[in-house]
């Protein structure tokens, strides 16, 4: 049967590679302007003095101020709303601005939540460390249903559970649908980075994730020219049955008593997340680099299949290499995260994964040093194929214990797979390993 | 936990008919309309204004008095002129009532479209209005979607759902 007829009054489906080039972006209405325009701009013109204050009553929909909204970046949100599948999103500075602007948003002070280990270094750190000055305790778990389980049996308190369905750097997968299954029981959301991913792999909404969220400096932008992040709601978590967040359903005094939930509904978790803490610690994206995302997303899908293909090709050729002690990559049926990249990601597993070499922490080092055409860097998600040593870079500051438990021992060494001619990189590959 | 027990499936309406009742109608009788600005009703009455609908707020409550210098009247009957569209801004359990009101008073009011606010449905009271020829669309805000289907509401970063190659017109 015709999709088409499943849905009779339904709205036209388009596929993913027409929305990654239109949502949000029709042309300008006042110029007829087809690429959606930099708006360099800090402020706008009200109309009049009634105009001004239903706009910061949020009684009206319009722009005030670009710390809070920018057309330039409201395309890119609606746009990320859109292919992640969720009813809205809201931008910041960075990935990491952007899990501060979900945490704030969910977080009282004194409360805690449940993180995944395997998260990136920065993330594990911020989540550890500087949260903890904010008075939010983290608990990192192993991250498997079971484990998750336990750590809310433990800490029946927790208000949310954060992972990395594909995580940096190990190329692991977590098993989404039954964790998210386990968080709606405690009646708290599933957040998920899906920065690896990105929605033309995997869709964490789909799974029963509640809110996503991104560094678009990574896939999204896709050329290493933008920093930025973005938080997605799924516009389908029930604040009010939860009861276990008052910041959603009671008069928020941030706000001259605004109730965000029953105001805005399915968007009011992104409306407060906006109106609340992008207004008062103010981490927004720049137009610039909006516009940067927003051009990279138009070609996102045609650049992950071909990031999936190379990574596969390299992963392999790793894999039968005798310098290369182990290649963890769920692409390759090796991988313990196989079946579930079958499962979740059967578009490919990503281009960023790790390997370790027989020569340990020394071999590391003089791998990436020695390779011409790989860039020794602290980045993922570039055109151009990157190369790191996490145990002397990334997950540095990380003890030697939490460096192997998320999956940054000292032999590792983690590649992001670019669009080169796979050949040439795996020729680079070979000079480095044999010197 | 996050669904209620017995949740009907989710209500779909084609862009197109929204759209057309968003057109089409001129003048919204608001039951439920609340002098308290930092409710919902009294946010959506704002933004309704603004867009050039006439909203008669009704609020047994407040009558007599003023809501955005509009007239607040105690029931529906008491609306001046005729009133295209009935806007339910009360819990779901009263929507009943509201609706059979409506009817009663659709020839005398010529009120076509019966529409319930975000969070608020009866479908037998629906079922009731629709034998009595009038439009029903329940738990959306005009508001909402008049920004989502005018192209303001990705302004602040909702997802639409709309993809066109068009200029937007204003
Ligand atoms: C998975 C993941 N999440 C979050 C971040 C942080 O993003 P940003 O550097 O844009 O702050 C990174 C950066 O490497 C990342 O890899």
């Amino acid at each position: 049967m015709d999709s088409k007829n499943d849905m009779p009054d339904g709205p036209p489906e388009f596929g993913f590679e027409t929305r990654a080039i239109h949502a949000g972006a029709r042309p300008d209405a006042e110029t007829g302007a087809r690429v959606t325009p930099i708006f360099q701009n800090t402020a706008y013109v009200f109309e009049n003095a009634e105009h001004a204050a239903d706009l910061f009553n949020l009684q009206t929909f319009g722009f005030i101020y670009s710390r809070l909204t920018n057309p330039t970046v409201s395309v890119l949100e609606e746009r990320l709303a859109n292919l992640e599948g969720g009813r809205a999103a809201v931008c910041a500075a960075s990935g990491h601005a952007a899990q501060f602007l979900a945490m704030f948003t969910l977080l009282e002070p004194g409360d805690s939540f449940i993180a995944s280990k395997n998260l990136y270094g920065g993330s594990i750190t911020q989540f550890g460390h500087s949260f903890k000055r904010l008075g939010w305790t983290c608990h990192f778990v192993e991250p498997t249903p079971e484990e998750f389980q336990r750590a809310l049996a433990e800490h029946p308190e927790a208000k949310c559970i954060f992972l990395e369905a594909l995580a940096n750097p190990g190329g692991l997968i977590v098993d989404l649908e039954p964790v998210a299954g386990i968080a709606h029981d405690a009646g708290i959301p599933l957040v998920v980075d899906n920065t690896l991913a990105t929605p033309y792999l995997l869709k964490p909404f789909d799974w029963g994730a509640d809110i996503v969220v991104h560094s678009t400096t990574k896939f999204l932008s896709g050329h290493a020219n933008s920093m930025g992040g973005a938080v997605i709601e799924s516009g389908k978590f029930d604040w009010a049955a939860s009861g276990k967040f008052p910041g959603m359903t009671t008069p928020d005094p941030a706000y001259h008593g605004l109730t965000f939930f029953e105001t805005f509904g399915d968007f009011g978790f992104t409306m407060k997340a906006r109106a609340v803490a992008l207004r008062d610690f103010g981490p927004a994206m720049a137009p610039m680099n909006a516009f940067l995302t927003i051009t990279g997303i138009e070609t996102l899908p045609l650049r992950m299949d071909r990031h999936v293909a190379n990574a596969q090709k390299v992963a392999e050729f790793l894999e039968g290499h005798p310098a290369v002690a182990w290649v963890s990559y769920a692409g390759l049926p090796s991988s313990p995260w196989h079946t579930l990249a079958q499962k979740y990601l059967p578009k490919g597993a990503g281009s960023v994964f790790t390997f370790g070499l027989r020569g340990g922490y020394a071999a590391g080092i003089r791998c990436v040093e020695t390779v011409e055409l790989f860039s020794h860097l602290a980045n993922i998600g570039d055109t151009r194929s990157l190369i790191i040593h996490p145990a002397s870079t990334t997950h540095r500051q990380l003890t030697e214990e939490q460096q192997v438990a998320a999956g940054a021992g000292p032999d590792v060494v983690r590649l992001s797979i670019g669009l080169e001619t796979a050949q040439d990189l795996i020729d680079d590959l070979e000079k480095a390993l044999g010197a | 936990m996050n669904q209620p027990d017995e949740a009907p499936p989710p209500l779909h309406y084609d862009d197109a008919l929204v759209a057309g009742v968003l057109k089409d109608v001129r003048t919204i009788a608001m039951v439920g309309a609340s002098p308290n600005w930092v409710r919902p009703s009294n946010f959506a009455m704002k933004y309704l204004l603004g867009k050039g609908y006439t909203v008669i707020p009704i609020n047994p409550g407040h009558a007599g008095k003023e809501i955005w210098e509009q007239a607040v009247y105690a029931e529906l009957g008491d609306a001046p002129g005729p009133v295209d569209m009935v806007d339910v801004f009360r819990a779901s359990k009263d929507a009943g009532g509201i609706v059979d009101r409506a009817i009663e008073l659709k020839d005398e009011k010529g009120i076509r479209v019966i529409w319930m606010q975000l969070g608020v449905r009866d479908d037998a009271a629906a079922e009731r209005a629709r034998a009595a020829g009038l439009t029903v669309i329940m738990d959306r805000c005009p508001k909402i979607e008049y920004g989502r289907l005018f192209g303001e509401l990705g302004w602040c970063g909702v997802n639409s759902g709309v993809i066109s190659a068009k200029r937007t017109k204003r």
